[in-house]
């Protein structure tokens, strides 16, 4: 098997794994207290004959083995079980909170972009040292704020002191200009960060000189064969980057009380609403998945050492 | 006539982290136009430096201190950005040192040759494309349209450099610095590239400022030669007499130490001894589909010295890694003093490692960095619970002084010593274990040719007084010459001539051989002394 | 590294006030979450209620909370457990994701496979719902919280350990080692781990900011120590009800984290450069 089917296949895989995973680690760790949490909820001390009930309802008592192939199974069809806590199924409450969340992750993906491609490509083309210097030092400041203590700080200042926008809620788009920004901070930094250091490497590669010795002007040499050399790395980030982005609406929603999957996942989180939270993981490795496929396929198109060699 | 390229009082140094590092001090140069002038010296002897200076691309760090570098009545080191820029390509250009690493690798062939007609408006859109693929042509590149579309990785490293002239000439500048065009590659591809490189400029009046480490080169190549060592220009003058009556002892020791095919052998040549210590037969190592080495069979008697030569990829280290059973071979079979190598495996083969040892190529590489010289040079010795803790420090210690290093070497770290110790240190962590085959895998040509000399001589030297046997990998003909008692040439896979030293280097019975002898730099220097001076 | 360090003289320190002053914040915040008293003699649990919600003073530097507490003295308690949760956390990852690593990069074949394969699906899951998913396993609870932080982070650590095994052992040195009759237990004692463990314990400095983040926000969203427990996270969360009147609530005790991993991330860089210069 060779090229696009392989790489299906391999992405099959992939998410086969990742389902196999988060079944090992959130039907197999647990003990019963933990497990009692599926027929009860919060503070309930659940007697000998409720776990067993509550066991036998969850079809815990069968072997391992028959447990993961009927869960592989259902989550085949789309079907992760229903939360202990709403009663809804699983996949219900993560699809219904999915529109909101993309909204949020879109415009924070393109935030993040524009604001570390920019400072990077800024921060290395710029002959004033002092403007370098400090473009350049903010990729490092945005990976080390905490996220949930920016977005609070955000809320101070533009929602209580400025009265620009409103504090919480989902309601209209200037209800996601902030909780984007929060999440944007983060993944722009590490954007910034690898495309400033790869841009420095490709600045300082033999074939620069050459073009400097054709007689072409720096903003050529940066903008007409470093960057595009110095992209590829960044390319492959890309799912990283999203999948970064999804985990970062967990805190981000929380912080600005927005619905979302993220909400929905801390909620699960909170009241161990276990088929939620598998809900929530693989979807998001199936997102991851599904953006590096395409990556791996359009790769070859951006670099052509990866196209097939016709060498001679 | 004034000249063309006049390079006065040039001082250039580099800013470090440790202070500023004098790298060119008081530098003289003249090149009047069309012709080839060479600049010759070791490793950092400030060549490189100073001919970067003359096209305005010092690497990081690196200013100018004091001089005038005069272009064409211009001078050089008061241009502005923009000033530069009209200068580099059409008065001014520049072929690399690595063809490998110099072209941008996402875009096209075609399109890096045109652009420098674009960038000094010499033309446009499929004008510009049609002369990229002319001038790919000129430079030797067959079927230039197809090479134009495609990508650097696409083709090989002597192409790239042909493409990378081709970028030189784009702009008909006055004047080519080339920055060791060739020491990267084979050197019947460098012959040739060379070749090329002469004629073009010729025809076009344009003059060559080469910049190289190797004398065979300039004296080919240059009406005129420059030696640099330390930063300084020591000796300049016409080729001729630079090579003819150097003045300057300097010059006399670079070239008494440049390895030519004319110079005597280190040791007279000895006959084919009977006591055969090391026998391969049938050898051959496949990696995927293909054939690496190909059925290699030679012996090597006991004290005696066999060299194979070949150029990169003609299987020759393998087949040393092989001999040393580093690597498995897929045919044939390795006997070392009558106990088949190829049958051993694990404990049995480590055993035997006692016996014969190898010397690599990269001093640099082959040293643990972590290491003390002494814990490199016993470690072998520890391996085999030979010695106390304070027997081993001793024959380290004398180890140390065989192979002409100051005993207080054993406390320092490998990043302490130049490469020519460091390769010192590798020799004598090899005869730490008494061995009676050392296989050296180029052990010389890491190596400026002044240390070169050295280490061969110490070779040839540490196998006299020690009875060893040398099984020697090299790539360049001259140090087979110096050393070897038999010459296996190999190319392709395949041990195409086997014979006796004076044998095969005199009168080669192979075609093979025969280019091979031809391509090496500098030989009519040595029979003819007094070269015609070409118009 | 301590011999590279010593010898690091005073002029290449004075020449770099941010990491003088990065040094200081650590050390700092490692102080007080040995000897919090050191720093205040208030109590971080029980607050004085006549004294709720009031600004930063001299008495109450970051101000005090909706009970009366002093927010600063909280902060200092708070240390103990967030930089004990980080530092539980990287150990975690650092051990059990070097020993895969290890074992991956010398062994080869089937184990390098089966662990890469391993690896690679961590990878596709993002660490900080990875993390989720054990803390719902596991509990909550600070240990917890930094055992999961610690595992979501191991592929990292193993992907590392493993490229640097296989670039060491590929390395001349290690073969020539080899040619000279060394037994493998012993290339892989003095040749491959020394050289290869190097850049892993730097990833490990580099990734003691990322874990700080990840344990606060685990924290901040609930998931550590249950109440009136100080954790610098829970803190930032706790004045949430309060940001238009007490901005002093979540403000400090963020700033506080911020300091902290700016300082670990420019000690990080500091050696991160050690090494590359070495």
């Amino acid at each position: 098997m060779t090229g696009v089917p392989r790489r299906l296949a391999q992405a099959v895989v992939v998410l086969w794994a990742a389902f196999t995973l988060s079944f090992v680690i959130l039907y197999l760790l647990p003990g019963d207290a933990a497990l009692a949490r599926l027929g009860g909820g919060e503070g309930v001390t659940a007697t000998p004959a409720e776990i067993a009930a509550v066991r036998a309802e969850y079809g815990l008592d069968d072997s391992l083995v028959v447990q993961y192939g009927k869960r592989l199974l259902a989550a085949l069809h789309g079907d992760f079980g229903t939360s202990v806590i709403t009663g809804d199924t699983a996949t219900h409450m993560v699809f219904g909170a999915l529109p909101s969340t993309l909204a949020l992750t879109g415009l924070a993906l393109v935030l993040a972009v524009v604001f570390g491609a920019g400072v990077a490509v800024l921060g290395t083309y710029t002959r004033v040292r002092w403007l370098g210097n400090l473009l350049l030092s903010l990729p490092p400041l945005g990976t080390s704020l905490p996220s949930f203590w920016v977005g609070l700080v955000l809320i101070q200042v533009f929602s209580f002191q400025l009265r620009w926008v409103p504090a919480i809620g989902s309601d209209g788009f200037v209800s996601v200009v902030l909780p984007a920004i929060t999440l944007a901070l983060p993944t722009g930094a590490v954007i910034g960060q690898v495309l400033a250091k790869s841009l420095r490497t490709q600045l300082g590669e033999s074939y620069v000189e050459i073009v400097l010795a054709k007689g072409a002007s720096r903003r050529r040499v940066h903008f007409g064969h470093a960057l595009r050399n110095a992209a590829l790395p960044a390319v492959t980030l890309v799912g990283v980057v999203l999948g970064n982005l999804l985990a970062g609406t967990v805190v981000t929603e929380a912080v600005f009380s927005r619905d979302g999957v993220g909400r929905v996942t801390a909620a699960a989180v909170g009241t161990q609403d276990i088929p939620v939270v598998q809900a929530v993981i693989v979807l998001s490795a199936f997102f991851f998945v599904l953006i590096n496929l395409a990556v791996d396929l359009l790769y070859p198109l951006l670099d052509p050492r990866l196209r097939a060699v016709t060498r001679g | 006539m004034s000249p063309l390229l006049e390079i006065r009082g040039l001082a250039v140094s580099y800013r470090a982290r440790r202070g500023v590092l004098p790298a060119v001090r008081g530098v003289d140069l003249t090149v009047h136009t069309g012709e080839i002038v060479a600049v010759v010296g070791e490793s950092g002897s400030g060549k490189s430096t100073t001919a970067h200076a003359a096209i305005g691309l010092l690497p990081r760090g690196g200013t100018i201190e004091a001089g005038t570098i005069t272009f064409d009545g211009q001078d050089l080191t008061r241009l502005s950005e923009r000033g530069w820029q009209a200068v580099r390509g059409t008065g001014i250009a520049l072929v690399p040192q690595d063809p490998t690493v110099s072209l941008n690798p996402v875009r096209r062939i075609g399109d890096q040759v045109a652009e420098v007609l674009l960038v000094h408006r010499l033309a446009a859109g499929r004008d510009a494309a049609t002369r990229a693929v002319e001038l790919l042509r000129r430079a030797g590149i067959g079927e230039p349209e197809r090479r134009a579309r495609q990508y650097p990785h696409e083709l090989s490293g002597g192409l790239r450099q042909r493409v990378l002239i081709a970028i030189a000439l784009a702009g008909d500048p006055r004047l080519i610095i080339a920055d060791e065009p060739t020491s990267a590659l084979d050197v019947t591809v460098q012959r040739e590239i060379l070749d090329h490189l002469e004629h073009l400029a010729a025809e076009s009046g344009t003059a060559v400022l080469l910049i190289t480490h190797d004398l065979g080169v300039a004296a080919d190549r240059a009406r005129r030669i420059a030696v640099m060592s330390e930063g300084r220009v020591v000796e300049e003058g016409p080729t001729r007499e630079i090579l003819g009556a150097p003045r300057q002892p300097y010059t006399r020791a670079l070239l008494s130490a440049a390895p030519s095919l004319s110079r005597e052998p280190l040791r007279p040549r000895r006959p084919a001894g009977s006591d055969v210590l090391l026998s391969v037969s049938g050898l051959g190592k496949s990696f995927r589909d293909t054939r690496a080495v190909d059925d290699v069979s030679f012996t090597v008697a006991r004290g005696r010295t066999l060299a194979l030569v070949g150029e990169s990829g003609s299987g020759k280290t393998t087949t040393a890694r092989m001999v040393v059973g580093l690597e498995t071979p897929s045919a044939g079979t390795v006997t070392f003093d009558g106990r088949e190598i190829t049958a051993l495996a694990g404990e049995e083969l480590r055993l035997l490692r006692k016996r014969f040892q190898i010397v690599y190529q990269n001093p640099y590489a082959s040293l643990n960095p972590r290491f003390s010289i002494a814990d490199v040079i016993t470690e072998p010795l520890r391996a085999f619970g030979i010695g106390s803790r304070a027997e081993r420090r001793a024959r380290a210690a004398e180890l140390l002084d065989q192979v002409a290093l100051p005993a207080s070497t054993l406390d320092r770290r490998p990043a302490e010593l130049s490469g020519g110790q460091r390769q010192r240190t590798a020799i004598a962590r090899a005869l730490a274990l008494r061995p009676d085959l050392v296989v050296y895998d180029e052990p010389v040509s890491a190596l400026d040719v002044s240390v070169q000399a050295q280490i061969l001589a110490l070779l040839v030297s540490l196998q006299e007084e020690l009875g060893l046997t040398y099984l020697f990998i090299t790539h360049d003909l001259a140090v087979v010459r110096e050393i070897a008692d038999h010459v296996g040439v190999m190319h392709a896979g395949r041990l195409v001539e086997l014979g006796p030293a004076d044998e095969v280097l005199t009168r080669p019975r192979e075609p093979y051989t025969r280019a091979l002898l031809d391509a090496i730099p500098g030989q009519e220097w040595d029979s003819v002394p007094e070269r015609p001076v070409s118009a | 590294m301590a011999d590279v360090l010593t010898r690091a003289n005073t002029r290449f320190v004075l020449r770099r006030p941010g990491l003088v002053l990065a040094v200081v914040v650590l050390a700092g915040a490692l102080l007080a979450a040995i000897a919090p008293t050191l720093f205040t003699g208030q109590d971080p649990i029980s607050g004085v209620p006549a004294e709720r919600l009031q600004g930063p003073s001299a008495a109450h530097l970051f101000g005090t909370d909706e009970t009366g507490r002093d927010v600063f003295t909280r902060v200092v308690h708070g240390a103990a457990l967030s930089l004990w949760a980080t530092v539980l956390a990287v150990v975690v990852s650092l051990v059990v994701g070097a020993a895969f690593g290890l074992l991956a990069g010398f062994r080869g074949g089937v184990p390098d496979a089966v662990v890469m394969r391993i690896v690679d699906v961590v990878q596709a899951i993002p660490a900080v719902l990875l993390s989720l998913a054990l803390v719902t396993a596991l509990g909550f609870g600070t240990t917890n919280v930094a055992i999961a932080v610690g595992l979501a982070n191991l592929a990292t650590f193993a992907r590392l350990m493993r490229a640097e095994v296989l670039r060491v052992r590929s390395g001349v040195f290690v073969e020539a080692a080899r040619a000279g009759g060394v037994r493998w237990s012993g290339v892989l004692a003095r040749h491959v781990l020394p050289n290869a463990l190097g850049p892993v314990l730097v990833l490990a400095t580099i990734n003691f900011g990322t874990a700080v983040l990840e344990v606060s926000a685990l924290s901040f969203l609930g998931y550590g120590a249950p109440p009136p427990t100080p954790e610098w996270g829970s803190l930032v969360a706790g004045g949430r009800s309060f940001l238009a009147t007490a901005w002093w609530m979540t403000t400090f005790p963020g700033l506080v984290v911020a300091a902290v991993v700016l300082s670990a991330n420019r000690v990080a860089r500091a050696l991160d450069g050690e090494r590359r210069q070495a």
